[in-house]
């Protein structure tokens, strides 16, 4: 079987053509069911809305818990977005197909968190800020919060392709995912709360961010490797 | 090159009955060192000159401590060698020392907390050392229930495996992040001012009780993997013989 990194296969499909291939198909599947797209997204606007009626109302004190609850929504809500990553493929045989073609599974797998990313991780950036707004956060700081969700979702994505595919085969898997994936992501949460919190305040919030980038390009790298062996072994 | 020693660490009636031949030294091994241990520390070492006796926990917490993070680099290393070499009894090595790692893990989290009552007044203080341990506790519970969720052994054992390889990876880093997260949130706490060096009458026991856990480690670990031995190879045919002698 073919892992090393770019090859040509005996379909003369480059590795990164079929991983391109591959991406847009996500994407276009995904967009065909837009209904599912939006629910991690009303998660976290969800769990966001629990915390003032938990907490308190004044604005002054939800902002000094604004980065915390921010990012705990994040967390969980890509906890939840990470059951559409291999599901639907691996009940219709899709992912089998992609272990036979042939092809560099870590890049085809690469390829579809990727898209997950794009479809989940990037819109959550996005709707952040309206959350932060809620939460009293200053609408200076809200391009802060974008660019550490942003980043910091990818490695969440990344983390989270190792859980799901470690959980294929195993029924009711949504506890388990949890308790496989949320202990890997908590250096996530201490570096992007801090740089929320940083850009909240006003300080510069780059070195966080630095520290949430490298744990992307640690995720990127080595990730889809660990979630390629784990589908071959969760598909024998 | 004579290699036939270290295939035959492959074979699971070989490492049955050299388990039940090793156990009983390394489990007398541990008793008289943590025994020793204990005497000195709890009776012959002088009370510490700012906690008191309060400091003698030491001698079981820090130990624990230790073999949390030790045994979960033994389970990691062992699942490793048993993806990539595809040897059953690393595999099996692997899963029996989880749930020791995580009862070490669970008496240093005990121990450091009935610590934290007497020097902070309160049970649970978000103390960088002891956050990383209950995240470590999280870290085997996942394992664990990994393998539990799994009815197909060998995809347990494989499964599994890369989680524990994924974990090892990501030990230092969470272990770091809590480290960095802590110290932006508190001032360091009355332990982490300049440690002073202790005597050698405080010292050798815990030495002795370091070194003793490790021992009751390895004892543990070859009683579980017969166990664990016994469960796999229940339908060969050399287990009856085995059992029946």
């Amino acid at each position: 079987m073919n892992t090393s990194v770019i090859e040509t296969s005996s379909t003369g499909t480059s590795a990164l053509e079929a991983a391109r291939l591959v991406l847009a198909r996500d994407i276009r599947l995904a967009l065909r069911k837009r209904g599912q797209l939006i629910q991690p997204l009303a998660f976290f606007a969800i769990v966001t809305t629990l915390f003032p009626l938990g907490i308190s109302p004044e604005l002054s004190r939800l902002r000094d818990v604004a980065p915390g609850v921010l990012w705990v929504a994040a967390l969980l809500s890509s906890l939840l977005a990470l059951e559409f990553l291999f599901r639907d493929d691996a009940q219709d045989g899709t992912l089998e197909q992609h272990v036979l073609s042939g092809q560099s599974l870590t890049w085809l797998l690469f390829a579809k968190t990727v898209a997950h990313w794009l479809l989940t991780g990037l819109p959550l950036a996005v709707m952040a800020p309206l959350a932060g707004l809620s939460l009293g956060v200053p609408a200076a700081a809200l391009s802060g919060i974008v660019v550490s969700v942003a980043i910091g979702s990818v490695a969440l994505s990344l983390i989270g392709s190792i859980g799901a595919a470690l959980t294929l085969g195993v029924k009711r898997s949504g506890a388990l995912l949890s308790l496989l994936t949320l202990p890997l992501s908590m250096p996530v949460l201490i570096f992007g709360a801090r740089a929320t919190e940083l850009a909240i305040r006003g300080a510069g919030f780059a070195p966080p961010l630095y520290l949430l980038g490298a744990l992307a390009v640690l995720g990127i790298t080595l990730a889809p490797l660990a979630a390629a062996a784990a589908v071959r072994i969760s598909l024998e | 090159m004579a290699w036939t020693w270290f295939h035959r660490l492959g074979s699971p009636p070989y490492i049955y009955g050299l388990a039940a031949r090793l156990t009983p030294w390394f489990a007398w091994l541990a008793a008289v060192l943590i025994i020793g241990g204990l005497y000195g520390g709890l009776i012959l070492a002088p009370p510490d000159y700012q906690q008191g006796d309060d400091f003698r926990i030491i001698y079981v917490h820090a130990p624990s401590a230790w073999m949390s993070l030790m045994v979960y680099s033994t389970m990691a290393i062992s699942a490793g060698v048993g993806l990539i070499w595809r040897i059953k009894i690393a595999h099996a090595a692997a899963a029996s020392c989880a749930p020791i790692g995580a009862s070490f893990t669970f008496a240093a989290l005990v121990t450091g907390s009935l610590w934290g009552e007497r020097m902070w007044g309160t049970y649970w203080e978000w103390d960088p050392r002891l956050t990383s341990e209950l995240i470590l506790l999280f870290l085997y519970l996942g394992y664990m229930g990994l393998r539990s969720a799994m009815d197909d052994m060998q995809r347990a054992d494989r499964a599994s495996a890369v989680l524990a390889v994924v974990g090892i990876v990501n030990v230092p880093i969470i272990h770091y992040s809590v480290l960095w997260w802590n110290s932006l949130h508190q001032a360091p706490s009355v332990m982490q001012l300049a440690k002073p060096t202790m005597p050698p009458s405080m010292l050798i026991p815990l030495l002795m009780m370091l070194f003793g856990f490790t021992v009751l480690f390895v004892a543990l670990l070859l009683v579980r993997l017969r166990a664990e031995i016994l469960n796999r190879e229940r339908a060969a045919s050399w287990i009856r013989e085995a059992v029946t002698q």
